[in-house]
């Protein structure tokens, strides 16, 4: 297959390559075939953590998937001790907690990519951009630590009380104001995935070819409605992408949202409640799973974990890379 | 107010509010690096370097045998994720098939977003049930499996901007392809490829989640590699839940430990990427 390939030179990705690679042993060179068959045995090795990934989390949650099927998803009661699991408290906690985070997030993670790509001076563009990559490094350990010691008592001791006295004829800011909880939470993370959707988002538009710029400023517009009509529409799908990825992130995240989410495996209407999320119960209960149905249902929820963040995932790469098969190095 | 007034002021008020975006962006990084400091700072001692938690109500103490872990990990780490990283990047670049690098390329971005700890589940079913135990050896291969599709990706990348004339010269000198490939190749594209791994070693070397059911933790020095061990990000995880202030005290040291070693290789990596920008330039 990769024989009669090699002679045509080009590829889908990128800028045409010469004739020969290892690939291609030639006559009767062994050490291309050594050369070939360790690079395909570490591709192969690749393939195989990702089946391997898939295969563990469906053999270890069989016994979970046998006794409780598809209500897990639907149940409510999570008792350990009386061996009632149910993951809708954990579902809707990952959920509304992601939520709450991209809703502060995609403005101004997009916000900032247009400051960034298009309308910002040059000078302050590198810099900028440099810091919000650094933020996306910080250890999310970290944000947690920072999350419990003062970002939990200044939602307690002024946002909350704040909110909750304008705005509390809305069942979203009711209830006493602990700190930790749902609205922590989702603020711990949108701090974390804006630089994620700043990022891409600059990547994406930086990936618009200028000729849509020029033609835009040659009809009058101003820079403001050059990017409105021509930047951001044509990179419609890829900013989608974007946000697509950070949300992925906020649906894993783990350590940061476990150490300010208040731990409580109940559904709250209200922001101010504590709530738990998915990823948060595996970090909290997996060692201590005493029996192996409990083992065996964190690892179900661990399954359903995977399979929406891949979902997630999936769709973005593809819209990403729809804008992008020109757009080149795009990394989280 | 004429039309062209309008859109003028428009174009100037989107300036500033996206301006303003940026900022807020940028504002919890100084949030955050300023408590570190301000916190950490004052607990932070050559103590914290060199000696062993104490137990609860001891003052002092420090955090060395977390830090060995952490850096044992990583090196762990590297074994698993590199050979597989390098060389499937190698894949990816020179590869002529049609499919199958599309495949793989879409895996390794698709592994890059599954969360860390269902990557600690899979090294917990791979590891740590058939030993019987959590262990060092676990805790590397789950954040071995998360360098991979760092390295992988970055690898192709930059095996790709090697210039064809380079492999060539080699061919016409008569060297069989692996030999071009190992060194010509490679060697061209050693600092990005090293840049990739540095990206990827800042990245795992704050992970928690997944160490949380494989490395453990151990408040003592480990004593083999099956046996649990002890990593900065872990023990900062437990101080900071712990009810002692003492502790808390600890955890903020340990974090910002653990950030400038995070900021460190970050910064060593953006600047060796700048550097090989103004060569091949």
């Amino acid at each position: 297959m990769i024989g009669v390939d090699a002679n045509r030179g080009g590829s889908a990705h990128g800028a045409p390559l010469p004739r020969a690679f290892f690939l291609t042993p030639r006559g009767s060179l062994w050490g291309d075939r050594i050369f070939q068959g360790i690079v395909y045995a570490a591709v192969g090795l690749f393939a195989l953590v990702m089946t391997g990934i898939v295969f563990a989390l469906v053999v270890e949650s069989m016994p979970a998937i046998r006794r409780f099927g598809l209500s897990f998803v639907t149940g409510q009661e999570w008792d350990p001790v009386k061996e009632a699991f149910g993951a809708l408290p954990f579902i809707y906690g990952t959920l509304l907690s992601s939520l709450v985070g991209m809703a502060i997030a995609v403005p101004l993670g997009i916000g900032a990519a247009i400051y960034l790509a298009e309308l910002a001076p040059f000078w302050a563009r590198a810099p900028i951009g440099f810091l919000i990559e650094l933020l996306a490094a910080v250890p999310s350990v970290v944000y947690g630590l920072w999350g419990i010691f003062v970002l939990a008592p200044f939602l307690r001791n002024w946002v909350e009380p704040l909110l909750g006295g304008t705005l509390g004829f809305l069942p979203l800011f009711q209830g006493p104001p602990y700190g930790v909880g749902m609205l922590a939470a989702g603020l711990i993370l949108s701090i974390m995935t804006v630089p994620f959707i700043a990022t891409v988002s600059r990547e994406v538009l930086l990936a618009v070819p200028n000729t849509q710029r020029e033609a835009a400023l040659a009809l009058g517009a101003t820079r403001w409605e050059t990017t409105w009509i021509a930047v951001l529409r044509y990179g419609r799908s890829g900013l989608v992408g974007a946000v697509l990825l950070g949300l992925g992130r906020a649906l894993g995240e783990t350590m940061a949202v476990t150490m300010v989410i208040g731990n409580r495996p109940e559904i709250a209407v209200s922001l101010f409640a504590p709530g738990y999320t998915m990823a948060s119960v595996l970090a909290n209960e997996f060692t201590e799973a005493t029996s192996d149905v409990y083992l065996s249902a964190l690892v179900y929820v661990g399954l359903l974990l995977l399979a929406v963040t891949v979902m997630v995932n999936s769709a973005a790469r593809l819209l990403v890379w729809t804008v992008g098969g020109s757009v080149k190095g795009i990394r989280e | 107010m004429k039309p062209l007034q309008k859109r003028v002021i428009v174009n100037g008020l989107m300036n500033v509010l996206s301006g303003a975006a940026a900022l807020l962006v940028i504002l919890p990084l100084v949030l955050v690096f300023g408590f570190l400091v301000y916190q950490g700072g004052s607990s932070l001692n050559l103590a914290f370097f060199t000696q062993m938690p104490k137990p609860v109500g001891e003052a002092g103490g420090g955090m060395a045998n977390a830090i060995v872990g952490t850096l044992i990990l990583i090196g762990l780490a590297c074994c698993v994720g590199l050979p597989i990283g390098i060389l499937g990047g190698l894949y990816l670049a020179e590869s002529r098939d049609p499919r199958l690098p599309w495949v793989v390329r879409f895996l390794a971005d698709v592994l890059n977003g599954v969360p860390s700890i269902v990557i600690g589940i899979f090294a917990y079913t791979l590891v740590v049930l058939p030993m019987r135990r959590f262990s060092a050896l676990a805790g590397g291969v789950a954040l071995g499996v998360i360098m991979i599709p760092i390295v992988l990706r970055t690898t192709e990348e930059i095996v790709r901007l090697v210039p064809a004339s380079l492999r060539e010269a080699g061919l016409a000198l008569g060297l069989p392809n692996w030999k071009v490939t190992v060194r010509i190749v490679l060697v061209t594209a050693r600092a990005g490829i090293v840049t990739g791994v540095m990206v990827a070693i800042a990245r795992i070397a704050g992970e928690t989640a997944p160490l949380l059911f494989t490395a453990f933790g151990n408040r003592f020095w480990h004593s083999r590699l099956d046996q649990p061990i002890a990593a900065l990000a872990l023990q900062v995880f437990a101080y900071a839940i712990s009810p002692f202030d003492d502790w808390h005290r600890q955890a903020w040291a340990g974090a910002l430990v653990l950030i400038s070693m995070v900021f460190l290789v970050s910064l060593a990596a953006r600047l060796a990427t700048s550097g090989l920008q103004r060569r091949t330039r």
